[in-house]
């Protein structure tokens, strides 16, 4: 079962007009991936993505059968297990025109480790290699693929921006995101020092080694709040999950904030 | 053989993170080299290209090593040197052992080797009555205070200037100074009357040309050039690995290091060692033994996937940039190599059971690959061992790390199957999370095997409501 919004109510029911930059593509059906975390913790930010789309005249396609790319099995050595996500994900995901998902690092593994996974199974490698063109993360289909910078969307604040790793090395996303930010109006942004070092999530890591993990975050916080920011904006529900754990723990007022829900506010 | 303490990596990462001076030392460190290195690419003509062009060399040569090994062999033997491959640490050091009876050496001086500590030559050495000097400062530093090097090109970069006073007031006997040049010069002068005795000058080899049978050598203090002029016989210890076909790829791979280890466009010294001192040259050793080293290298050799670790040039710049480095330094590491790189050669040499902790103890952030000179990817080497580690291995004799982990990777794999099963999961995990201490609608403490979570974190509790239930009720109520 395949789960359509309609997308023309949305702008009839007073969205700001997006700017003149938009290069809006009519025809094209955006399917949507929303990764584990996203579903099970944060699931505002999924919402956030489908009005993001829906205020760019997308028609969107919601899989419902989706669970997990396998990237936790997969980063900690059981690609049999990871073999069993990635095959589901393809059977799911393979016959959409354009996969996007607010996820860098499970972009990174459906475009980068899923035809190295099924390297030496031709049939199945060829089926990964032909998902791994058509998935995008959102921030990069937004800019990337739609041309869009401005979304139209407000709020007032400092913000400061996290580069996630396998988002900034895996799929070299760095740009795209600094844009969207910079073009919301009424934001201040601010760049915090070593916005591209590490948060010390790195999945399973975080659990099995938290002393590691925690002294990088530390680090990681310590920079957040000497940027002065209100707000920390990132593309990966996992560093975000992270930072977010200790700025609570530590009683800060700094909101966490998924980008697409910055965008689509 | 280097003492082994890989699993150890647990409890000396928690005593390294707890020490404020080592943390500053190890900030300082990637500050100025870290970010000097990504700067000095940036000066590049080339830029990026040449790192790619570094790998192409590198791995061409690994893949031709037969070739470029005999042809380097006959070069130095044709210059006047003496060449001795050797299978494994106990026979390198014999036959080191053996040059220094023969000449009935007394004091050897050391230029800096990680492969000398790997395979324990000075130990070895210092048995059998022979005083070793190291004469790179931080080794000697290091060395006068009876440790292990913490950095591939830093070995003191876990002491204080402080604590070297202390040293030097003690060991060389001078009044206190933490003074860095007034230190450096009761070194230089203590290293210069050794430099003099020396018998036998030690020295490794960053790079060797097989085309014209030369060692190559980098340094910034000198040192080396005078280890390896000044006493009588040289000798020279070699991976295996470390060999190029010509002087071509020196071009490439010799821009590129200095500004991966070090930040610098180009380094002090950079010495062409080819053999013996011939009758018309006044410098130089009359002896010249160049020592090829496998010690395990032909098993990563022979496995493609791990294959391009041996590309590395030490260089030690993915130390500099790591965050799990920059807060455990590298005696954490439990052996000589230390770091991302470290992470993936100890395990292939010392036993990745043994090392499992450094496979596992890494993010998989991808700061090294991208810093990497030879453009080593260090992240797909470290998932190769974690899936050895997973499900066992006979090739590298790896047993399953632990069974209750796959087991539980199993359940994971059949819950995410079906739609129907992950939610109903979700569902049972949601009613549970209500019998955990909960703040401010953030979880404060998760049960084992996740309380390592939130030990210093919180953590959201799981949605009333799933995206997918949300997409359904958004999609009834446009």
């Amino acid at each position: 079962m395949i789960t359509k919004y309609s997308t023309t109510q949305s702008r009839k029911a007073g969205f700001t007009r997006p700017s003149k930059k938009l290069n809006l593509m009519h025809n094209k059906n955006v399917t949507l991936f929303i990764q584990c975390l996203i579903d099970c913790l944060y699931p505002d930010v999924g919402e956030a993505v489908v009005h993001i789309f829906q205020k760019l005249g997308l028609t969107i396609i919601y899989p419902p059968d989706q669970t997990c790319c396998g990237q936790p099995a997969f980063n900690s050595g059981y690609k049999k297990e990871a073999k069993v996500a990635a095959k589901r994900f393809i059977r799911i995901f393979e016959n959409a025109d354009s996969i996007v998902c607010p996820s860098g690092s499970c972009v990174n593994m459906v475009r980068n480790h899923y035809p190295q996974l099924f390297r030496n199974d031709r049939k199945w490698f060829r089926r990964a290699l032909s998902l791994s063109k058509k998935i995008f993360e959102l921030t990069e289909y937004l800019v990337d693929i739609l041309g869009v910078e401005d979304i139209g969307a407000g709020y007032h604040g400092k913000i400061t921006y996290h580069d996630s790793c396998h988002l900034l090395y895996g799929i070299g996303i760095s740009n795209q995101p600094r844009k969207l930010i910079r073009s919301v109006k009424g934001v201040q942004f601010i760049e915090m020092k070593d916005s591209d070092r590490c948060c010390g999530f790195g999945g399973a890591f975080s659990i099995k080694y938290p002393e590691i993990s925690t002294a990088i975050l530390e680090e990681k916080v310590k920079n957040i709040i000497d940027s002065g920011a209100d707000a920390v904006v990132g593309c990966d529900i996992g560093c975000l999950m992270n930072i977010h754990g200790m700025l609570s723990r530590k009683g800060s007022p700094i909101k966490v904030m998924h980008i697409a829900r910055l965008l689509a506010g | 053989m280097s003492q082994i303490t890989t699993e150890k990596y647990k409890d000396e990462a928690k005593r390294a993170i707890k020490n404020p001076v080592l943390q500053d030392a190890l900030s300082n460190l990637q500050e100025r080299l870290g970010k000097g290195a990504v700067e000095a690419y940036k000066n590049l003509p080339e830029g990026h290209r040449l790192r790619i062009e570094a790998h192409d060399i590198r791995m061409n040569a690994i893949e031709n090593l037969d070739v470029l090994l005999k042809s380097l062999a006959e070069n130095v033997r044709r210059n006047g040197g003496h060449v001795y491959f050797a299978e494994d640490a106990l026979s390198a050091v014999s036959h080191c052992l053996e040059i220094a009876r023969k000449h009935n050496v007394k004091t050897a001086v050391k230029g800096k080797s990680m492969l000398t500590e790997e395979i324990g030559l000075n130990r070895s050495l210092e048995a059998a009555g022979i005083e070793v000097v190291e004469t790179d400062l931080g080794e000697y530093i290091v060395q006068l205070a009876g440790e292990h090097p913490s950095h591939i090109i830093a070995p003191a970069i876990h002491k204080t200037r402080k604590e070297i006073g202390k040293l030097f007031s003690e060991k060389l006997l001078i009044h206190y100074t933490d003074d860095p040049p007034a230190l450096t010069r009761a070194a230089r002068k203590a290293l210069r009357d050794k430099f003099l005795a020396a018998d036998m000058g030690i020295s490794g080899c960053n790079l060797a040309c097989a085309e014209t049978g030369h060692i190559t050598t980098v340094s910034n203090e000198g040192n080396i050039r005078m280890s390896t002029t000044l006493p009588k016989v040289h000798v020279a210890f070699m991976g295996m690995e470390r060999v190029v076909a010509g002087l071509n790829d020196y071009d490439v791979l010799f821009r590129l290091l200095p500004r991966a280890a070090a930040a610098q466009n180009m380094a002090t010294y950079i010495s062409y060692i080819g053999g013996p001192c011939h009758k018309d040259q006044v410098d130089g050793p009359e002896e010249f033994h160049l020592i090829i080293i496998d010690n395990g290298r032909t098993k990563i050799l022979a496995d493609e996937e791990f294959r391009e670790i041996l590309c590395c040039i030490r260089c030690a710049a993915c130390l500099n940039v790591c965050p799990v480095y920059r807060k455990i330094g590298g005696h954490s590491y439990g052996y000589p190599y230390c770091g991302p790189v470290g992470s993936v050669v100890t395990p292939l040499l010392v036993g990745i059971n043994r090392a499992k902790d450094l496979c596992l103890g890494e993010m998989l952030c991808g700061a090294c690959k991208e810093v990497c000179p030879v453009n080593i990817d260090i992240p797909k080497m470290l998932l190769g061992l974690r899936a050895k580690l997973a499900d066992g291995d006979r090739k590298w004799n790896v047993t399953r790390a632990s069974l209750v982990e796959k087991a539980l990777y199993k359940t994971w794999s059949w819950l995410i199957r079906n739609r129907w099963t992950y939610d109903l999961f979700l569902r049972l995990a949601y009613f549970s999370q209500k019998f955990l201490p909960q703040k401010g609608g953030m979880i404060r403490r998760l049960p084992p095997p996740l309380h390592g979570w939130t030990g210093k974190r919180d953590i959201l509790p799981i949605s009333i409501e799933t995206f997918k239930q949300r997409a359904k009720r958004i999609n009834l109520n446009p």
